[in-house]
């Protein structure tokens, strides 16, 4: 079962094609090394007969066919045990002289090459032997056959093509056993991964794929794969976090309506007090829904689709803007109001984004500044930006609490007695994003400074 | 020099909104406000209607089974139909596009909304639609805006109004004897499309009602409880 699913891996299915294409590279090189040992080995029998052929070929010329026929048996008497074959025979093949009785039986081809056995020569090994020869016709149409005993050279050869026929065999199956032993372990470290997968999927959310520490590829992947669902893990708490948040931050405002309309529901004996209470109850609705839309715009920016809408913004009008509209509130609240705003700074952005955040900041800088306090408005131009501050002298964001005042619904009293939803930071948050300026809660000492520091992106 | 009328007008409005509860309050609203209302509860039928009667107005909401909002307003405005619309939109839905409307003579409104704000808007596309007849100058009772010199007289004496504040009084006159809400002053005077924490546009009427009102005997401009503010000569 776990060996037909090994089998049926793709890193297998390619283990297999590597030793086809192994098997064959094996295979041509072999072919190389035989014909470089076994076809030299032939090639130089051959070569020996033919010059053989050539020198007695002279000898006929020189001194005729009884100087020939002297020669050859001369040849044969000196060294009966030798391994070469001499025939010479009349045209009608019958035998002259020589050491085999008669003209071998078998066909002979283009170049004249015969490959025969010889049967009876009283050799030591009294034995059938393989021989190869050649025939020569002489003038006068003699017949000359000179050949050798390639038994030893075809042993050798048969020894050799064996040799290499086990070597390709060792080869491949070594090459299928390597190819088996590597899926096998890349079927594990992936199976390791299919394991963790499934199990996250069956809501073990915590799981994380085993490394083996080599940092190899594999530690990579799974590497990459553990911090993307660390990545998630870390955005649905958060998104925990934030329902959790909107549950508990819409419970008081639900409870205080309900109970208003409940007290509406009763006989009010004073028409006056009654449309008193259902005003109440529709700024309660009210309230309600400004969280809501606030919610759903902050979404709507994190989500990033308004980047689509982006321009150049005339930052300085924004800023100027927004100082008008707010100086005569602060006035109001006998706080100073100043605004230093540098003409001409452009960047690329949403203005009704950049519009709101910077209102946001002012409102909240305005609300929770004492009478007699100043709220300053900046912006600067930088060579890749800009700088929009926006500072105050109430009571700041203590260090520890600066990341958390612009998560949603944060709010650093408690008693929130301060109108205020614990939405507006997030928003700034938000649109700071969207824009890739960083937003920065600094102290102004006293109070609260807030940066939003707009960068232009390298061009990419 | 015309001194608006300050006349309720009734007006025919075709409300397009396929949600019943909706419709029903803005029908039901409506009339008690003394329109006439017909309604369409899908696109096709909503487009047959507006191009087949003569309304004054119209309320269509952006999503609808059949043909969405914008198309309805594209085909009626491809057969030369200039009946103003005002767009209901849900808070997600409001693009570019939507935008874009109020630009060309249109306009809209995010829900959930309260009523007096739908129906300041309609009386106010309502008034758009009259003939400004190259007016130079408006004028409510004995307050005077010059549009040219950019100057404003009450009772023939000069007041010093910032650049602000003078758009702010113009878009009051232009409107007279209407409810004109915060969230309208925001988006008309300021271009602001959202609505500002702190209710900052009262400071500014406040202002306003200093320099134009304080120091004559009748008062201009009144504040409407629970919907916004109204210019007008009386009470």
């Amino acid at each position: 079962m776990r060996l037909l699913r090994l089998l049926r891996t793709s890193t297998f299915r390619l283990a297999l094609i590597y030793v086809a294409l192994f098997g064959g590279s094996v295979l041509i090189l072999l072919g190389f090394i035989y014909w470089a040992t076994a076809g030299y080995i032939a090639r130089q029998t051959d070569e020996t007969i033919a010059a053989d052929i050539t020198g007695l070929a002279e000898q006929y010329r020189q001194r005729g066919l009884d100087g020939l026929a002297t020669t050859i048996t001369q040849r044969v008497a000196r060294n009966p045990q030798g391994s070469t074959i001499y025939l010479l025979a009349e045209p009608g093949f019958r035998r002259i002289a020589g050491n085999i009785d008669r003209w071998p039986p078998v066909p002979q081809d283009s170049d004249g090459w015969l490959t025969f056995t010889v049967q009876d020569r009283e050799s030591a090994r009294g034995e059938a032997y393989q021989a190869r020869a050649r025939h020569f016709v002489l003038s006068g149409d003699f017949n000359l056959l000179v050949g050798r005993d390639v038994q030893e050279r075809r042993a050798l050869q048969e020894l050799i093509v064996e040799s290499l026929a086990w070597g390709l065999a060792i080869t491949l199956a070594l090459a299928l056993v390597g190819g088996l032993l590597m899926s096998w372990s890349m079927v594990q470290r992936i199976e390791a991964i299919n394991r963790t997968s499934q199990e996250i999927m069956q809501g073990e959310l915590a799981r994380r794929i085993p490394t083996t520490g080599t940092g190899d590829d594999f530690d990579q992947l799974a590497h990459n794969l553990n911090s993307m669902l660390d990545q998630i893990e870390s955005l649905m708490a958060g998104i925990r976090q934030i329902s959790d948040n909107i549950a508990h931050d819409l419970r008081s405002p639900l409870m205080r309506l309900r109970s208003r309309i409940e007290l509406a529901r009763q006989p009010q004996p004073d028409a006056e007090q009654h449309r008193a209470l259902i005003d109440a109850i529709a700024a309660e609705a009210d309230t309600l829904l400004s969280i809501f839309s606030a919610l759903l715009r902050i979404a709507e920016i994190e989500a990033g689709n308004r980047r689509a809408g982006f321009a150049n913004v005339d930052l300085s009008a924004v800023a100027r803007d927004a100082a008008e509209l707010y100086e005569p509130v602060a006035q109001d609240q006998h706080q100073t109001f100043e605004a230093r705003i540098e003409p001409e700074v452009h960047v690329h952005g949403d203005r009704h984004l950049l519009s709101q955040a910077l209102t946001n900041l002012i409102d909240n800088a305005i609300k929770y500044t004492p009478e007699g306090g100043t709220i300053q408005v900046e912006l600067r131009g930088a060579a890749d930006g800009a700088d929009l501050t926006v500072a105050d002298t109430g009571p700041g964001v203590p260090p520890e609490y600066r990341d958390r005042v612009l998560q949603r619904f944060f709010r650093l009293e408690a008693s929130r007695s301060t109108p205020g939803s614990g939405l507006g930071l997030s928003l700034v948050a938000a649109v700071a994003k969207l824009h890739n300026a960083e937003l920065k809660l600094l102290d102004n000492h006293p109070g609260l400074r807030a940066v939003l520091s707009f960068r232009a992106l390298p061009r990419s | 020099m015309i001194d608006i009328a300050t006349l309720p007008r009734v007006m025919r409005v075709l409300v397009i909104e396929d949600d019943r509860d909706v419709a029903q309050y803005l029908v039901k609203g409506l009339k008690e406000a003394g329109h006439v209302v017909d309604h369409a509860g899908d696109g096709k039928a909503g487009l047959t209607m507006a191009i087949g009667e003569g309304y004054d107005v119209m309320v269509v909401d952006r999503m609808l089974p059949g043909l969405d909002g914008l198309t309805i307003v594209k085909a009626l405005r491809a057969s030369d139909n200039h009946t103003p619309v005002l767009i209901l939109s849900a808070l997600g839905e409001v693009d570019e596009r939507v935008r874009g409307l109020s630009a060309g003579g249109d306009d809209y409104l995010v829900k959930p909304f309260a009523f007096v704000e739908l129906l300041a808007r309609l009386e106010a596309l309502m008034r758009r639609q009259q003939p400004a007849a190259a007016q130079t100058s408006l004028r409510v009772a004995d307050l005077e805006l010059d549009l040219l010199s950019r100057t404003v007289k009450r009772a023939g004496q000069t007041l010093d109004l910032q650049p602000r504040e003078f758009q702010l009084l113009e878009f009051l006159m232009r409107h007279a004897g209407q409810v004109v809400t915060r969230t309208m002053l925001l988006e008309k005077v300021w271009d602001y499309h959202f609505d500002p924490q702190t209710n900052v546009i009262d400071v500014h009427i406040s202002r306003l009602r200093q320099k134009i009102d304080k120091s004559f005997g009748r008062p201009l401009l009144h504040t409407i409880r629970g919907a916004g503010y109204s210019l007008r000569a009386a009470p």
